[in-house]
């Protein structure tokens, strides 16, 4: 049912946290090396990258970040925000940005997941974020809208983003993890499906895609926790980003969609190290959910770009004053709008498709 | 957190009802599951006929002349020559759970080769809550193996009372009449391992094939409106319920969940006679849909019956206009308030939607 894509409309963007990405892309090997990469190093890390041969890339690293966008705003793409500078310069329509951490999963019959294909089937094949399909995507094989279903909603709308899931480490809060050291997610949840219209959703950076032509700087590198570290349990920026991301595409009439595909997440780091070392993101959270849920975009808001700036607005006024955290997410958002009207080039002044 | 205890039976706690035209031979291949349970069976169609009820079911079964005896005028509210007569069986029920299933609705086989006890599934997920108000993209999380995914506000991970669980079907899938003509052979086989609650404010096709409750939070909501025998509609049931259901839920702060478990759904109904029941639903659900995604209920709306006395006001007011059978229908869904209070009278003080939810995870 997907479009025929083209190759050469999809940049695969892996944010370098760590240095040594061998085993990283040789297991991805079979699914990237059609395409273009752009790999970007987190301007912290010190140690030069590793990178095996054989790939169609370019790489990133902090002196040509701070050429292109100032050294006082190369500070917005530290850590694991460092994937954000490849979305602003990619020239492709789809990116697709996976951790460096994760590898392909396998489903329950052995078979190794295409992450990357099943990214672009999501993408290039409608959403339904107004009534939910109880047997989820209604465009997958051997599946359909089901008795009930309004025909008038049937040919859905654009997906802007599609949110996969990982198999072995979930994507939990060091708290969690912690409390549940054993436990990792094994269960393989066959469906993808739209997440409803005006319902929020934490959404994981680990492994994305989306349509860079259509959301443009939806996506924001904006919280930054003041503990922020390398392991995702010492960071909520992603979580900002996908709450932004849904209620710009709420707002627009895009879709969002969350389930497969999986992606083996590798053991990694200790929750009750980073638990010590950063705790306040949790409790951000009680602030962050019912902002963004708060929040109502006016219908001037024509364009991701407004949007974008109204949420920030919106945070600066409302959250500004609860904690320094949000009033600099706010001004970053600001920030990263104007960045990518200058660096982003390609306009994403398309409203809803 | 995961839960070692093993799903409660709730024998004393929940009935089954079953609409049935034909016979009830399906329940043999449910007997380990259902046996320990009360059946109630609403029988649809000719009152003369004779239903046989396997030997060993403890049940009680009403026919068309049960149904005008029990309610005399009111009966008028309950579908004649549809399967929408089983919401009566909710009405004369006085447990707190329901577990509504098709006559044609077997024993499905998990990806193991495992038999799926589905009401013991059911059981799980209303016992345990649901989580409307932010998504869980790892879905269930009180589930074995399972949990809130990072960014979830801690504040809301007690979530609120399950009213509904609405369980799937493997095999052949629920599709209205011109998606059934256009794909005859397609059959459900994907086994989709997840529960998950339905967000606020998101409406969704409700199926009454595979569907429980907890009556006590919900029950008078659940009014499968005027089908079949001198209606213009049927097939359109269990949306209609689903829709009120949904808005109240939403309302009153309660859950609704969907995803496991599955039965294996065996016959597929003729399509052109579906076709023939569904077609008007099937351009008047363009203007139900906009209306029930709009309703808004008054804050002194605190029980179910209230909310859906005022949602039958507002269909009249709004949809009497796209025809008069919304008229009739408002009409009803009053009458089915008044029987259900008359055979439900709550004790008094205690208004029945706020009814404590008894036992929790």
């Amino acid at each position: 049912m997907s479009v025929a894509i083209k190759d050469d409309e999809i940049d695969i963007v892996i944010g370098a946290v760590r240095s040594d990405l061998t085993s990283f892309l040789n297991e991805w090997r079979p699914m990237f090396s059609r395409f273009h990469l752009i790999i970007v190093k987190d301007p912290d890390l010190k140690e030069e990258l590793k990178i095996p041969e054989g790939f169609n890339l370019d790489v990133y690293e902090k002196p040509y970040m701070d050429r292109v966008v100032g050294s006082s705003t190369s500070v917005l793409f530290s850590g694991y925000a460092c994937r954000y500078f490849g979305y602003l310069v990619s020239r492709k329509k789809y990116i697709i940005s996976i951790d460096d951490d994760c590898l392909p999963a396998r489903d329950p019959k052995g078979f190794v997941v295409d992450a990357v294909s099943h990214h672009i089937t999501n993408l290039t094949t409608p959403a339904t974020p107004f009534f939910f399909n109880t047997l989820y995507d209604p465009f997958a094989e051997g599946s359909d809208f089901v008795r009930g279903y309004p025909f008038s909603l049937r040919s859905g709308v654009k997906c802007a983003l599609s949110c996969g899931l990982w198999l072995n480490l979930g994507d939990y809060d060091a708290p969690t993890q912690a409390l549940k050291a054993k436990q990792r997610n094994s269960r393989y949840v066959d469906a993808v499906m739209t997440v409803p219209a005006g319902s929020l959703v934490p959404i994981s950076g680990i492994n994305i895609a989306f349509d860079r032509e259509v959301l443009g700087p939806a996506l924001v590198p904006a919280l930054k926790l003041a503990g922020e570290g390398k392991f995702r349990w010492e960071t909520m920026e992603d979580i900002w980003s996908g709450l932004c991301v849904k209620v710009v595409c709420d707002h627009l009439g895009l879709g969002v969609k969350t389930g497969l595909p999986y992606v083996w997440r590798t053991d990694r780091g200790d929750p009750i190290a980073s638990l010590k070392k950063e705790w306040e993101g949790v409790k951000l959270m009680e602030e962050v959910v019912p902002f963004f849920q708060s929040v109502r975009l006016p219908r001037e808001a024509t364009t991701v770009e407004d949007c974008v700036v109204e949420v920030a607005n919106a945070a600066k006024e409302r959250l500004g004053s609860t904690d320094p955290v949000f009033a600099r997410a706010a001004k970053a958002m600001l920030d990263w709008v104007n960045l990518w009207k200058s660096v982003g080039y390609i306009s994403s002044s398309s409203s809803a498709v | 957190m995961a839960t070692v205890s093993p799903t409660p039976l709730l024998k004393d706690e929940l009935d089954i009802v079953i609409p049935t035209i034909r016979n009830l031979d399906f329940l043999e291949m449910w007997r380990p599951f259902f046996q320990p349970y009360h059946l109630i069976i609403v029988q649809d169609g000719d009152p003369s006929k004779t239903i046989k009820v396997p030997e060993g079911f403890d049940y009680e079964l009403y026919n068309r002349n049960d149904i005008n005896r029990v309610l005399g005028p009111k009966a008028s509210c309950i579908s004649f020559k549809d399967s929408a007569c089983r919401c009566f069986g909710y009405m004369v029920s006085k447990k707190k759970y329901i577990y509504t299933i098709d006559d044609d609705c077997f024993v499905a086989k998990d990806p193991s080769g495992k038999d799926i006890n589905a009401l013991e599934q059911h059981i799980k997920n209303l016992l345990c809550p649901s989580t409307p108000f932010f998504f869980n993209t790892l879905y269930e999380p009180y589930r074995d193996g399972a949990d809130f995914v990072r960014g979830y506000p801690f504040s809301l991970r007690e979530g609120v009372p399950t009213a509904v669980s609405h369980g799937l079907w493997l095999n052949i899938p629920d599709y209205d009449a011109p998606t059934q003509l256009v794909k005859p052979l397609e059959r459900n086989t994907r086994y989709v391992d997840a529960i998950m609650t339905i967000p606020k404010g998101t409406l969704f096709p409700m199926c009454g094939m595979n569907l429980a409750f907890n009556r006590e939070l919900i029950g008078p909501a659940m009014y499968f409106g005027l089908m079949g025998d001198g209606q213009p509609i049927g097939r359109y049931d269990d949306m209609w319920a689903g829709w009120c259901t949904k808005v109240i839920c939403d309302h009153l702060g309660l859950g609704v969940k969907t995803g496991l478990p599955y039965i294996w759904h065996s016959k597929a109904s003729n399509p052109f006679v579906n076709l023939q029941k569904e077609y008007k639903g099937i351009y008047w659900q363009e203007e139900l849909i906009p209306f029930f995604q709009s309703v808004t209920l008054p804050k002194d709306c605190t029980t179910v019956q209230k909310c859906y006395i005022e949602i039958s006001k507002q269909v009249k007011a709004k949809l009497g206009k796209v025809d008069d059978y919304f008229n009739k229908l408002a009409d009803a869904m009053v009458t089915w308030i008044e029987a259900w209070d008359e055979l439900n009278p709550s004790p008094s003080g205690i208004k029945p939607a706020e009814l404590p939810n008894g036992a929790t995870k």
